[in-house]
């Protein structure tokens, strides 16, 4: 079975784009990730949606009865 | 063995440095800067990954602007010596890309910022976005001479944005240091104009030098100088400057006034003689003020935060 290798200077160049796009998306997912956890360990205001009122609504509704 | 590229009639394929190279680097190095000033002076403090992050999207903003540019102007950019090199011109990457990167950056870099700081630091990077691209590059840069007065101040809005990015607000501080750039953009380019003589005249964009000639470039720039001159100090008086701000306000304009000066009484025949060397120095100093003058205001912020 013949090795795969590199043939043309083509595919240096392409492994160098294909580098910098990956690199590029894993600063993404890590700029992502450091984001969320600035604020949420911040205590950044957080409300619920999953069947639930929320709670500034809730509080909104008491307030004006 | 048959390469099976995506785009077989392609005789380059760029690199991912080809890429980089749309963003317009060395711009986006001044926005970095002055948006990390306007960040760091504002009076209240971002978590530093947030205030790194507010950075990294305001200068993606511009690099974005700078795709979309390089995008339409590839015409010209291609007849002028200083651009002929860019990707597109060059061949290396295609009009579509460029495209497609200046868009796609745009909406990631305005969205990322409103989610890591707030909506009116992104909106007014959107506003940027959108001012440079369609206003200035689609519109004023080849319709009008006064093209870099206006157009300028998509450069200057980055101080203004982190500014923004960690207050939430828009002040009078943060408009002085808008207005800083937006009144230095006309002689430093005039300048520039003036020495680079054939290279907007080729490319047929309506610079002052060929619009209106050469001793009215020289009037103007005397006049922007002066008119810039007492926005630095007017900076130095609000409550991010101070006395560093404030001394080399008063010693930078008055320097800057005095290139002005020479050039506005210096002629063609004069400026041909020694190879625009005062022209050439004057722009030179203009890169060196922008850059102090921004700088003493993080002095002055080190100075109070200490005291």
């Amino acid at each position: 079975m013949t090795q795969l290798r590199a043939t043309h200077e083509i595919h240096k160049r392409r492994l160098s784009r294909n580098v910098g796009v990956g690199l590029t998306l894993l600063a993404m997912v890590g700029v992502v990730f450091g984001l969320t956890m600035v604020k949420v360990t911040r205590g950044d205001p957080m409300e619920r949606f999953d069947h639930v009122a929320r709670p500034a609504l809730e509080a909104a509704a008491e307030e004006s009865q | 063995m048959a390469d099976l590229s995506i785009n077989p009639g392609r005789e380059y394929e760029p690199t991912f440095g080809d890429y980089f190279q749309l963003l317009k680097p060395r711009v986006m190095s001044l926005v970095v800067f002055t948006a990390l000033v306007g960040l760091v002076v504002a009076p209240v403090s971002l978590h530093p990954f947030e205030a790194f992050c507010a950075i990294l999207f305001i200068a993606l903003g511009a690099g974005a602007s700078g795709a979309l540019n390089m995008w339409y102007d590839a015409d010209i950019d291609a007849v002028m010596r200083r651009t002929a090199k860019r990707p597109v011109p060059s061949g290396r990457v295609e009009p579509g890309e460029a495209l497609a990167i200046g868009v796609g950056l745009s909406g990631i870099s305005v969205v990322m910022l409103a989610l890591a700081t707030n909506l009116v630091a992104a909106a007014l990077l959107a506003f940027t976005i959108f001012f440079y691209a369609v206003i200035y590059t689609m519109w004023l840069k080849r319709w009008t001479p006064q093209n870099i007065v206006i157009g300028g101040a998509a450069g200057a809005f980055p101080p203004m944005i982190g500014w923004a990015a960690a207050t939430g607000d828009v002040t009078l501080a943060s408009v002085l240091m808008f207005a800083l750039t937006f009144m230095w953009t006309p002689p430093h380019f005039w300048a520039l104009a003036l020495f680079m003589r054939s290279d907007y005249d080729d490319a047929g964009v309506p610079m002052l030098t060929v619009t209106h000639g050469r001793p009215a470039t020289r009037l103007h720039i005397l006049i922007y100088t002066a008119l810039l001159a007492p926005v630095p100090i007017a900076l130095g008086l609000t409550e991010v400057g101070g006395p560093v701000t404030l001394t080399l306000a008063v010693a930078l304009s008055a320097w800057f006034l005095k290139g002005a000066v020479e050039i506005y009484r210096r002629d063609e025949v004069m400026a041909e003689a020694d190879n625009y060397k005062v022209e050439k120095a004057f722009f030179r100093f203009s890169l060196y003020y922008l850059f102090v003058m921004f700088g003493a205001l993080l002095i002055d912020a080190l100075i109070r935060s200490i005291a």
